[in-house]
C-alpha cells in the first residue's frame, strides 16, 4: 500500500469515557415557519421528548437556523450545560456545519450534536398524514437521542495541502478559470485535450447578442495563458486517473505525442505543405480537409504545428521540409504525475449525434448542416471563406431554414432538457445570413431569450425581416438541390411549405464524451443527463459532489459565454478558498475498539475499498487519512475488534432500538441509507414533495456495508417489520466497492433470515442513485404496501428473536 | 369566435385522457404531429390543434373531419416529444362518437366494382375503425 | 429449423404469391414454417383505447394456437412468424397488452374458457426479423441470379416500425430491408419517404387520399432513381399497386411502377420458379420490366 504523505500536525486527542446516564441532551425542532409544523406537531415531539430520561431540555422555535434562534440554543448550551444536542429540522446537508460551528463557539464538540431530517424526509413527503409525520419524527429523535447519549467528542486532523491546482479543459471556462488562478498566485496545471486551447468558442466568428468578433475577444486571454508564469499548459493530454484525497490528489496525466517541438516550430507551414495525407478536419466541422501534420487554425495556443499520429504515413517529408528542424517523427507517448490540492473540470461539450434522428436526415443530404457546421461556413477562415453556399453543388444559398429543438426538450429522446443557447444562435446566425441577403426562417418550439440584452436582440431581428415560425419541423424531404419543409405554424393552426437550398440542425446540447469518462474516473456524480451533478442546484452550483472537485461551463449544463466565464471565476474562487492554508480531515474513521480481540487475520485489509487496513505486529493498522468512513471493515472482522468513529457499535445499536421500541406506529420501516448519494436522492424527493407513507423511517449510515445481520436482525426484534438496504451503484458513490457489498451479503443476509422464522421478504435491497428519486419514492411505497399487506412479523416470533439475540451476544 | 370554459369542460378532457391512456395534459403545442402528418393536408384541424381543444374541454373536436381521416400511422406517436401518442387520442374521439351506436362507414357506400376490387384486410381494417 | 406460422386473410387470397415465395424461400434457408392449425383473422387493426378487450379476443386465440403448437413439440421455439405487416403489428401488441397486464389477460382467459389459458409467453416475429437473425451473408450464399440492374426501393410502411416497442428497426431510418435486398444483388435506392404511410384502411371510402399519398410515395422513389419498389404488407401492396389506377387519374403523366413483396424477389434471386410467384395477382405487370433486366425469360 502507497504511504500517504501524512503532514499531520497534531495528536489525536484523547477520547473521554462518560457513563451513558449521566448526560444533559438539549432537543431543539424546528418548525421551519410551518414547514415543518404544518404537519409534524412539534409540540407533541418536544413534550414527548421532555420525558425522556437524560434529555434536560426540550424546545421548539420558528426557524432553527435564525441568528437568534442559534444565539438562544448557545446560551442554554452554556446554562444548562448541556453535554449533547439533538436537532429535528430541514436536511443535516443545508445547516449541519453551520450549527456545528456555532455550537462549537459555546463548546459543544461536532460529534456530540446529532440532526434528524424532520422535513425533506419528513414533513414534505407525508403532508396528509400528520398523525403518522408527528409518530416518525417522535421515534427519529428519541433514537438520535439514544445515539447521542454514547457518543463521544472527536476532532479533525489538520493535514497540509497541496497549493497547484488542475483545470481540466481549455475552452473559455477552463481558460477563465486558469488565469483568475494564475492571478492568485497559484500554480495551475491547465490540461487540454487538443492541440490548442480555445475550445468551441474559437470556431465562432461572432458572438450574441452584441456580434463581437469571437476570436479578437478570446485570442487576447489566450496570449495570457501562453505568457502567465503560473500557467503549465499541457496540449493533447487527458487526465487518465485522479487518487488521493481532497487537497492532496494524484493525478495521472497521459500526453500524445506532438512530434513537434513548441520551441522550436514557427508555424511557417512548411510541414504542411509537403504532407502527403489529407484526413477530415475536424476544426471546420469535416467540411474540407487538412494535412496530418497540421495547425488547427493560425492563432493556436501553444503557437505550433502538431502531428496527427493516428493518420501520419512517417513518410518524412515534414522533417526534411522543416527549417528549424522541430519535427520529430519518433517522439513517444508519455504519461506526467501531478500532486495537486484541488481540481476544476471546464470539460465543455459536443453537439448530439444528429444522425441518430433520422428523421432530419442528417448525412443523407449535403444541404442539410449542423449549427456548428453553419459557424465554419460564416467564418472568413473557415472552408467557403464565408460564403453561404449549397453544399451539393456550390451554389450560393438564397435562403435557410433554421430547425431549432432537433431532439431538445424531447422525453421521447431521452433528452428533456432545453439546450438554452440554441434560440439565440440561431438569431445570431440569421442577422449574418441576413446581412447576406439570404433569407432565413427559424422554425421553433418557443423563442427563449432571456439573459442581458437577448430580448432586445430577438426584436432586432424581427425588425430586420428575419422569419419566425412557432412550429417544430418534424422532417425533412430532400428535393434534388433543395429541401422541403413541411411544418406548422400553430399560431395559425395552419401547415407551412417551403423549399430551402441549406437546412441549419440545431442539436443538443450534451456533455463532451471525454467529461462523462472522466467523472466517472473520478467519481464525481452525474445527473441523469451527464453533466456533472452540482453540490446544491441553487446554493452552491459550482461544487461537485466531491469534496475539493469544482466545475464550471458547459459541463455542468448548457450555458452561453457570459455565464460560463462567471461560472470560471466562482469556481476558482472556490478553489483558492479551498486551498486555504490547512485542510481537515473529517474524523469519522474506523479504528480497533476492542484491540484485545484482534488477531491480525487480514479480513479487513481484504474488504477495504481505499486500502487504509494494514496489518503491522500482529495488529490492524488504519491510516485515518485514507479511510473514508464507509464502515465495511466493521462487520467483516470476525471477532469485533473494529468500530467507527461517529457511528460505533454501541450508538448504532441504541438508535435502532430507540427508534423502534416505544413507537405507537402500526408499521414500522427502517430504511438504512448511505449518507451520500441515496441521502440526497431522497431529499430531492421531499423537495419535489413526492410523498410516501410515514413508516419509512431512515437511518443514515456512512454505506449500508457497515451493517451486519446482527443489525438486521435487531430491526425486526425491536418492533421493525420492514428494513430496506439503499445503495448506490458502485460507480456513483464514492465508497467504491463498499457499495457493493451490501448488495453480496443480502444473499446470506436472507437466508440467514429464514431460520429466525422472518420471511426473507421483509429485506428489500435497491440501488439507488441522485437522478433516481422518483424510482425511490416508488421502493418506499411498494415496500409499504407489500409490508402491509402481510401485516406485522407476530410477537411470538419477535420475542423469539430477541431472545436468540440476547443468547448469541452472551455466547 | 370565443372558446367558452363551461364548468364541467375538464370532464371532457379527463374523459378523453381516460380513453386514451394519454397524459394530454403533457402537450405543449410544438407542433411536431402536424408537422409530420402524412394525412394533415386533408384534415379540418390540425392535430396539434385537436390536443389543444381537447386541453380545454372543447367537445367541437368530435364533429372533425380529422379524427375520420387520421389513418393511425402513429408516426405523431413516434415523435412527440412529451411522449403522448397522438392516435391514442385520435381513437378514443373516434369511440366517442361511435359509441353512440353511429356508423362511420357503410358497406353500401363503398361501390360494387369497389368491392370486388379491395382485398379483405382493407374491408376488415376500415370498418374496425369506423363502425360501431 | 421449425417455426410456426401465422399467414392472416390475404396472404391466401390476392397476397398468395407472398405467402408462397416467403415459404420457399424459408426452406432453402432451412426454415420451415408451419401454419398453426385453426387461425383467425388477426383482427388488424388493433384497438386503441384503454378500456377495449372485446378486440383482443381474436389476436389472442391466434397466439393460444401457437402456444399450443409449441408446447407438441411440433416447432422449436415459442415464436410466431408473421408476413404480413398488419398482422405482425396486431399480434404483437395484443401479445405485449396481456402480458403487462396480467388482469387483463385473466378477464380474456376466463372469457374464451373453451380454449386453454394464454400464458403470454409467445413472442410474435416478423419474417424479416428472421432474415437478419440467419443473416444477411448466408442469404446472399443461396443467391444463384444476383438481381443486377434492378434498382429497388425499399418501402416500410408504417406497421413494422410504429409503435417503437415493436419496431424491427430504427423507425426513422431503418436498414433491415436494404440490407436485405443488396444481398440479393440488387441496386438498392433510398426514398425519403420510405417510411410514410400509404393511407391504409383509408382505401376503402377515401381512395384520394390514398392516392395522393401513393404518388408522392412513388415519385419521390422514382426521382431517386428506383425502378421498383418492394413492400411487405398486403394492404401496402393494394395501396401502392393498385390504386396507382387513381393515380394515373389525377397525374396523366405519372409512370406505373411495379411493387413487389420483398420475399418474390428473394425468391427471384435463389432462382425458384416464378410460376409460382404470383405476379399475375398484380395490377401493374412487374414482369415487363425484370425481362427488360434480363432477371427473367421469356417473350
Amino acid at each position: 500500500m502507497k504511504s500517504k504523505s501524512s503532514r499531520a500536525s497534531a495528536e489525536r486527542p484523547r477520547k473521554s469515557k462518560e457513563a451513558k446516564g449521566d448526560h444533559r441532551v438539549g432537543v431543539f425542532v424546528c418548525e421551519c415557519g410551518g414547514n415543518i409544523s404544518d404537519v409534524v406537531d412539534v409540540k407533541k415531539v418536544v413534550n414527548e421528548a421532555r420525558s425522556w430520561k437524560g434529555v434536560a431540555m426540550a424546545r421548539a422555535t420558528t426557524y432553527l437556523c435564525s441568528k437568534p434562534s442559534i444565539e438562544q440554543m448557545k446560551d442554554w448550551i452554556r446554562r444548562v450545560k448541556l453535554d449533547r444536542v439533538v436537532l429535528a429540522c430541514c436536511t443535516p446537508n443545508m445547516h449541519r456545519k453551520k450549527f456545528e460551528r456555532s455550537f462549537k463557539e459555546a463548546g459543544l464538540n461536532s460529534a456530540l450534536m446529532e440532526i434528524v431530517n424532520a422535513r425533506e424526509q419528513g414533513s414534505w413527503v407525508h403532508p396528509d398524514d400528520p398523525e403518522g409525520a408527528t409518530q416518525k419524527t417522535i421515534d427519529l429523535v428519541r433514537g438520535a437521542v439514544e445515539k447521542a447519549k454514547r457518543s463521544t467528542p472527536l476532532e479533525p486532523m489538520e493535514l497540509e495541502v497541496e497549493r497547484s491546482v488542475l483545470v481540466v479543459g481549455g475552452g473559455i471556462a477552463g481558460i477563465t478559470a486558469a488565469l483568475r488562478l494564475a492571478e492568485s498566485g497559484r500554480k495551475v496545471y491547465l490540461v487540454e485535450s487538443k492541440s490548442s486551447i480555445g475550445g468551441h468558442m474559437i470556431q465562432y466568428p461572432k458572438v450574441f447578442p452584441t456580434l463581437d468578433c469571437s476570436q479578437c475577444i478570446l485570442t487576447p486571454k489566450m496570449g495570457d495563458v501562453a505568457d502567465s508564469q503560473n500557467i503549465e499548459l499541457l496540449t493533447l493530454a487527458k487526465v487518465k486517473s485522479a487518487s488521493g484525497v481532497p487537497g492532496n490528489f494524484n493525478v495521472t496525466v497521459s500526453l500524445k505525442a506532438r512530434g513537434v517541438d513548441p520551441e522550436k516550430c514557427v508555424s511557417c507551414g512548411a510541414c504542411s505543405q509537403e504532407c502527403p495525407v489529407s484526413v477530415p478536419n475536424d476544426f471546420n466541422e469535416y467540411m474540407d480537409e487538412r494535412k496530418a501534420v497540421y495547425i488547427p487554425f493560425p492563432q493556436a495556443v501553444p503557437s505550433a504545428y502538431a502531428i496527427d499520429f493516428d493518420n501520419c504515413t512517417k513518410c518524412g517529408n515534414c522533417v526534411e521540409a522543416c527549417a528549424r528542424k522541430a519535427i520529430d517523427l519518433e517522439e513517444k507517448p508519455r504519461e506526467r504525475e501531478l500532486t495537486v490540492g484541488a481540481i476544476i473540470l471546464a470539460t465543455g461539450f459536443q453537439l448530439y449525434d444528429i444522425t441518430q434522428l433520422g428523421q432530419y436526415r442528417y448525412g443523407k443530404h449535403p444541404n442539410i448542416i449542423t449549427s456548428l457546421q453553419m459557424e465554419r461556413m460564416l467564418d472568413i477562415t473557415g472552408p467557403t471563406k464565408s460564403s453561404v453556399v449549397r453544399l451539393s453543388d456550390g451554389k450560393e444559398a438564397r435562403n435557410v431554414c433554421y430547425v431549432l429543438c432537433a431532439g431538445s426538450r424531447d422525453v421521447s429522446k431521452g433528452l428533456p432538457y432545453c439546450s438554452r443557447i440554441c434560440c439565440l444562435y440561431a438569431i445570431k446566425q440569421a442577422m449574418l445570413l441576413h446581412k447576406a441577403g439570404i433569407d432565413v426562417w427559424i422554425h421553433y418550439i418557443d423563442m427563449r431569450t432571456p439573459g442581458r440584452r437577448y430580448e432586445e436582440f430577438y426584436k432586432t431581428a424581427r425588425d430586420e425581416g428575419i422569419n419566425f415560425v412557432k412550429g417544430k419541423v418534424a422532417e425533412v424531404v430532400p428535393a434534388s438541390d433543395q429541401i422541403t419543409v413541411v411544418a406548422e405554424d400553430v399560431t395559425v393552426n395552419r401547415l407551412i411549405e417551403n423549399t430551402f437550398d441549406l437546412v441549419v440542425l440545431c442539436p443538443p446540447i450534451c456533455p463532451s464524451r471525454d467529461s462523462t469518462k472522466l467523472a466517472e474516473n473520478m467519481k464525481v456524480p452525474l445527473d441523469e443527463n451527464r453533466f456533472v451533478l452540482e453540490s446544491h442546484p441553487k446554493l452552491d452550483p459550482l461544487a461537485t459532489k466531491r469534496e475539493g472537485i469544482f466545475a464550471c461551463g458547459m459541463a455542468m449544463g448548457p450555458k452561453d459565454i457570459q455565464s460560463t466565464v462567471a461560472e470560471a471565476e466562482g469556481a476558482a474562487m472556490k478553489a483558492v478558498n479551498f486551498l486555504g492554508e490547512k485542510r481537515e480531515i473529517e474524523p469519522a474513521n474506523a479504528f480497533l475498539g476492542a484491540p484485545q480481540n484482534c488477531n491480525g487475520c487480514g479480513e479487513c485489509v481484504q474488504i477495504c475499498p481505499v486500502e487504509a487496513i494494514q496489518v503491522s505486529q500482529g495488529k490492524a493498522r488504519i491510516n485515518e487519512i485514507v479511510c473514508n468512513g464507509c464502515g465495511a471493515c466493521i462487520p467483516a472482522c470476525p471477532t469485533h475488534a473494529l468500530d467507527l468513529q461517529g457511528l460505533t457499535e454501541e450508538q448504532l445499536t441504541a438508535q435502532i432500538r430507540a427508534v423502534l421500541e416505544g413507537s405507537r406506529a402500526e408499521t414500522k420501516i427502517v430504511a438504512f441509507m448511505g449518507k451520500g448519494t441515496v441521502y440526497t436522492a431522497a431529499d430531492i424527493a421531499g423537495v419535489n414533495r413526492l410523498p410516501y407513507p410515514s413508516s419509512v423511517r431512515t437511518i443514515p449510515v456512512p454505506s449500508t456495508s457497515r451493517l451486519s445481520l446482527e443489525h438486521i436482525l435487531q430491526c425486526f426484534a425491536h418492533g421493525a417489520d420492514g428494513v430496506m438496504l439503499l445503495e448506490p451503484p458502485e460507480q456513483e458513490g464514492s465508497f467504491g466497492k463498499a457499495h457493493t457489498m451490501a448488495g453480496e451479503r443480502k444473499e446470506e443476509y436472507v437466508s440467514k433470515l429464514e431460520d429466525y422464522g422472518v420471511d426473507s421478504i421483509r429485506l428489500w435491497f435497491s440501488n439507488v442513485y441522485v437522478p433516481d428519486w422518483r424510482k425511490l419514492v416508488g421502493a418506499f411505497n411498494s415496500f409499504h404496501s407489500m409490508i402491509e399487506g402481510m401485516g406485522p412479523i407476530n410477537s411470538e416470533t419477535r420475542q423469539e428473536l430477541v431472545n436468540k439475540l440476547e443468547k448469541r451476544n452472551r455466547g | 369566435m370565443r372558446l367558452r370554459i363551461s364548468p364541467g369542460a375538464s370532464r371532457f378532457t379527463d374523459r378523453v385522457a381516460e380513453l386514451s391512456g394519454e397524459n394530454l395534459r403533457a402537450c405543449y403545442q410544438c407542433g411536431e404531429c402536424s408537422s409530420g402528418c402524412p394525412l394533415a393536408s386533408e384534415m379540418d384541424l390540425l392535430p396539434s390543434t385537436i390536443i389543444r381543444l381537447v386541453q380545454l374541454g372543447q367537445e367541437e373536436v368530435l364533429d372533425s373531419k380529422t379524427i375520420w381521416v387520421c389513418s393511425s400511422c402513429l408516426t405523431c406517436a413516434v415523435r412527440c416529444p412529451q411522449q403522448i401518442d397522438v392516435a391514442k387520442v385520435m381513437e378514443a374521439l373516434r369511440q366517442l362518437n361511435l359509441r353512440k351506436n353511429i356508423d362511420r362507414i357503410r358497406i353500401e357506400e363503398i361501390p360494387l366494382d369497389e368491392r370486388r376490387r379491395l382485398p379483405q384486410i382493407a374491408m376488415i381494417s376500415s370498418f374496425r375503425k369506423q363502425t360501431a | 429449423m421449425k417455426n410456426a406460422f401465422f399467414p392472416g386473410c390475404s396472404l391466401k387470397t390476392p397476397a398468395r404469391g407472398f405467402e408462397e415465395t416467403a415459404i420457399s424461400c424459408a426452406r432453402v434457408l432451412d426454415l420451415e414454417l408451419i401454419e398453426i392449425p385453426r387461425w383467425n383473422c388477426c383482427g388488424t387493426v388493433y384497438s386503441l383505447t384503454t378500456d377495449d378487450l372485446m378486440h383482443h379476443l381474436a389476436p389472442i386465440r391466434n397466439l393460444i394456437r401457437a402456444q399450443k403448437m409449441a408446447a407438441s413439440g411440433a416447432v422449436d421455439d415459442q415464436r410466431l412468424v408473421t408476413l404480413c405487416s398488419m398482422c405482425y403489428n396486431t399480434l404483437k401488441r395484443s401479445s405485449f397488452l396481456v402480458k403487462e397486464n396480467p388482469d387483463k389477460l385473466k378477464v380474456i382467459n376466463d372469457f374464451m374458457d373453451e380454449e386453454e389459458s394464454y400464458s403470454a409467453k409467445v413472442e410474435v416475429v416478423h419474417f424479416l426479423q428472421l432474415m437478419r437473425e440467419i443473416g444477411f451473408r448466408q442469404l446472399e450464399s443461396k443467391v444463384k441470379k444476383p438481381l443486377r440492374n434492378l434498382r429497388v426501393s425499399p418501402y416500410y410502411g408504417c406497421m413494422l416500425l410504429r409503435p417503437r416497442e415493436l419496431a424491427i428497426d430504427d423507425p426513422e431510418d431503418p436498414k433491415v430491408l436494404e440490407d436485405l435486398l443488396a444481398a440479393l444483388g440488387a441496386h438498392v435506392v433510398d426514398n425519403p419517404l420510405k417510411v410514410r404511410c400509404c393511407g391504409s384502411y383509408l382505401t376503402a371510402n377515401r381512395k384520394q387520399t390514398v392516392a395522393d399519398l401513393a404518388h408522392d410515395i412513388l415519385t419521390h422513389a422514382v426521382s431517386e432513381g428506383a425502378d421498383a419498389l418492394a413492400v411487405s404488407c398486403p394492404l401496402c401492396a393494394f395501396n401502392l399497386d393498385a390504386r396507382q389506377a387513381e393515380v394515373k387519374n389525377l397525374h396523366p403523366s405519372f409512370e406505373f411502377v411495379p411493387i413487389f413483396y420483398f420475399t418474390q424477389l428473394m425468391a427471384l434471386a435463389f432462382g425458384l420458379n416464378p410460376e409460382q410467384f404470383g405476379f399475375d395477382t398484380h395490377t401493374v405487370d412487374p414482369r415487363k420490366l425484370l425481362k427488360e433486366k434480363g432477371l427473367l425469360d421469356g417473350e
